[in-house]
């Protein structure tokens, strides 16, 4: 029976499929309630036809892009255009492999030692997130580039230009929290936050960081291109940026990554502010369903703020992002790291 | 499995940055240059140092190409022209025999440096301790090597500040 693998081996595939699987379902769910929350603020009823509520909405439009037409325009460089959705997609898909989602669990006893809840625990876990979500810009530049229609370029160069400018307020924001935990491993950042203060205050570093959190959230905002950072795609001026020339399903794959990137984002604000699976009450294996209500409750910010804020001008972005964000996240840098110094 | 590895990445580093010479179009120069990064990363995931596969990634893949993508585009060259005959003195037969000389000095040089170092050096095996430690890094960088560290920063601000006078130059 030495062909059979090992039982760790087979769970670390499960969770694989089970990881891809949520953020395909996560990203359809995101799609219904955008249009659900978009709706009630209006005061619409939004989709309603399609399912309860209209919940299999996302279902019915991926069927129907599916099976569009793959158009393509005749001046656009074939092999970056086909490349850019690609690039984009699988960097979104890619993020998410460091995110941890809750403890070690040991699913009915099968397995000798329990597995952690997540795919890879890299000693450099918030690098690489770094590094992947700068691989993202490319999907966009390459896509705004490759299509040869000047309302592409131009969205992908804002983007491009939109992403590099805010996230080094991001990576500043991240520093601060890596500072104070010793850490770079996403799970060790969770680990360290465990316990209360008094007894009830939970030690998450969004008390310790709230300055911090708040540049996290706005630049997070900024790098997943959402309203009121939404220019790349500034429907009034660029069409649609640069997705204009994409159809079917490879515009679908855009839509796709800009969802996953936002549950990455939150799924990130969790680990690192909100004590990502640690909460009271459930018991420790059931620590991903607190995980689940917390990205939740950001991804809904997310949506409320999209529907509520008109988007700002693209100057006001740049100026915003250097002369204001951008110094206060350096000084909150300074700030936690003389703390962490002199106070421990 | 280890070697494996080492051969598809160092096959992948090796053809893609062939191949950046070789395109006509800046755009997938740039393109094959990125994946040619990424398998350098890989090498260095091999050589038991993470933290430096990442900050390839990060630096070169992900901040420098970025740059480079963002003057191409702008510049927008679909084509990269042919050389006009004879316009620069580099290209003329004394310049094309000054870079036969030079690539033969630096051959001899390499081989020189071979000679000294002698073979065995390549195949002594990994270094007694990796450098997969980030803390290990971060206070060889500010503590032992805390001077040529400051200096080459200094040396940075100066090319960046030097960049900055000579595009803003008014032309009177």
């Amino acid at each position: 029976m030495s062909w059979v693998p090992a039982p760790e081996i087979i769970a670390k595939l499960g969770l694989i499929f089970v990881v891809f699987n949520m953020l395909v379902l996560s990203a359809a769910f995101m799609v219904w309630m955008e249009r659900k929350v978009c709706a009630y603020i209006q005061d619409r009823s939004g989709p309603n036809r399609v399912g309860f509520e209209g919940v299999l909405q996302p279902f019915a439009d991926v069927i129907k892009l599916l099976f569009k037409e793959q158009l393509k325009p005749k001046a656009a460089d074939t092999i970056l255009f086909a490349i850019a959705p690609i690039v984009s997609t699988a960097a979104a898909f890619a993020a998410f492999s460091v995110v941890p989602f809750g403890t070690e669990v040991n699913p009915f006893g099968l397995l000798e030692h329990p597995i952690p809840l997540e795919i890879t625990d890299v000693n450099v876990a918030v690098l690489v997130i770094f590094a992947i979500t700068s691989m993202g810009i490319y999907g966009i530049v390459l896509a705004g580039w490759s299509s040869n229609s000047k309302y592409s370029l131009l969205g992908g160069l804002r983007s491009a230009a939109q992403m590099i400018s805010y996230e080094l307020s991001y990576g500043l924001a991240m520093v601060a929290v890596i500072m104070m935990a010793g850490s770079l491993s996403l799970r060790d950042i969770v680990i360290n936050q465990s316990g209360t203060w008094f007894g009830f205050i939970p030690r998450w570093y969004i008390f310790l960081q709230p300055l911090g959190f708040l540049i996290y959230l706005i630049a997070g905002v900024a790098e997943t291109n959402r309203a009121p950072f939404d220019f790349p795609e500034a429907e009034q001026e660029l069409v649609a940026g640069y997705h204009t020339e994409y159809s079917s399903m490879s515009f679908a794959m855009f839509f796709l990554a800009e969802y996953i990137n936002m549950v990455t984002v939150s799924a990130v604000a969790t680990s690192l502010y909100l004590g990502g699976w640690l909460g009271p009450i459930l018991p420790d294996w059931l620590g991903w369903v607190w995980f689940l209500v917390k990205v939740f409750l950001i991804l809904f910010f997310y949506v409320w703020m999209r529907w509520t804020l008109p988007r700002y001008r693209y100057d006001q972005l740049m100026e915003f992002g250097w002369k204001w964000l951008l110094p206060v996240a350096v000084l909150n840098l300074f700030v936690t790291a003389a703390l962490v110094l002199w106070v421990g | 499995m280890d070697v494996l590895a080492f051969y598809v990445f160092g096959a992948i580093a090796v053809i893609a940055s062939l191949l950046v010479v070789g395109q006509g179009n800046p755009m997938h120069s740039v393109m094959l240059l990125i994946v040619s990064f990424g398998a350098l990363a890989g090498l260095y995931v091999l050589l038991d140092a993470p933290f430096t596969a990442v900050t390839q990634i990060i630096v070169y893949a992900g901040a420098i190409m970025v740059l480079f993508l963002f003057v191409v585009m702008l510049l927008n060259v679909p084509r990269e022209e042919p050389a006009p005959p004879n316009v620069s003195a580099l290209l003329g037969p004394t310049g094309m025999r000054l870079g036969v000389v030079l690539s033969l000095l630096l051959g001899a040089e390499i081989l020189w440096a071979l000679g000294r170092v002698g073979i065995g050096w390549f195949t002594q095996g990994s270094s007694e301790k990796s450098v997969s430690s980030v803390a290990l890094i971060g206070s060889g960088i500010f503590l032992r090597h805390a001077f040529a560290f400051e200096a080459t920063s200094v040396l940075i601000l100066v090319a960046m500040i030097g960049a900055v006078v000579l595009a803003r130059r008014e032309h009177s």
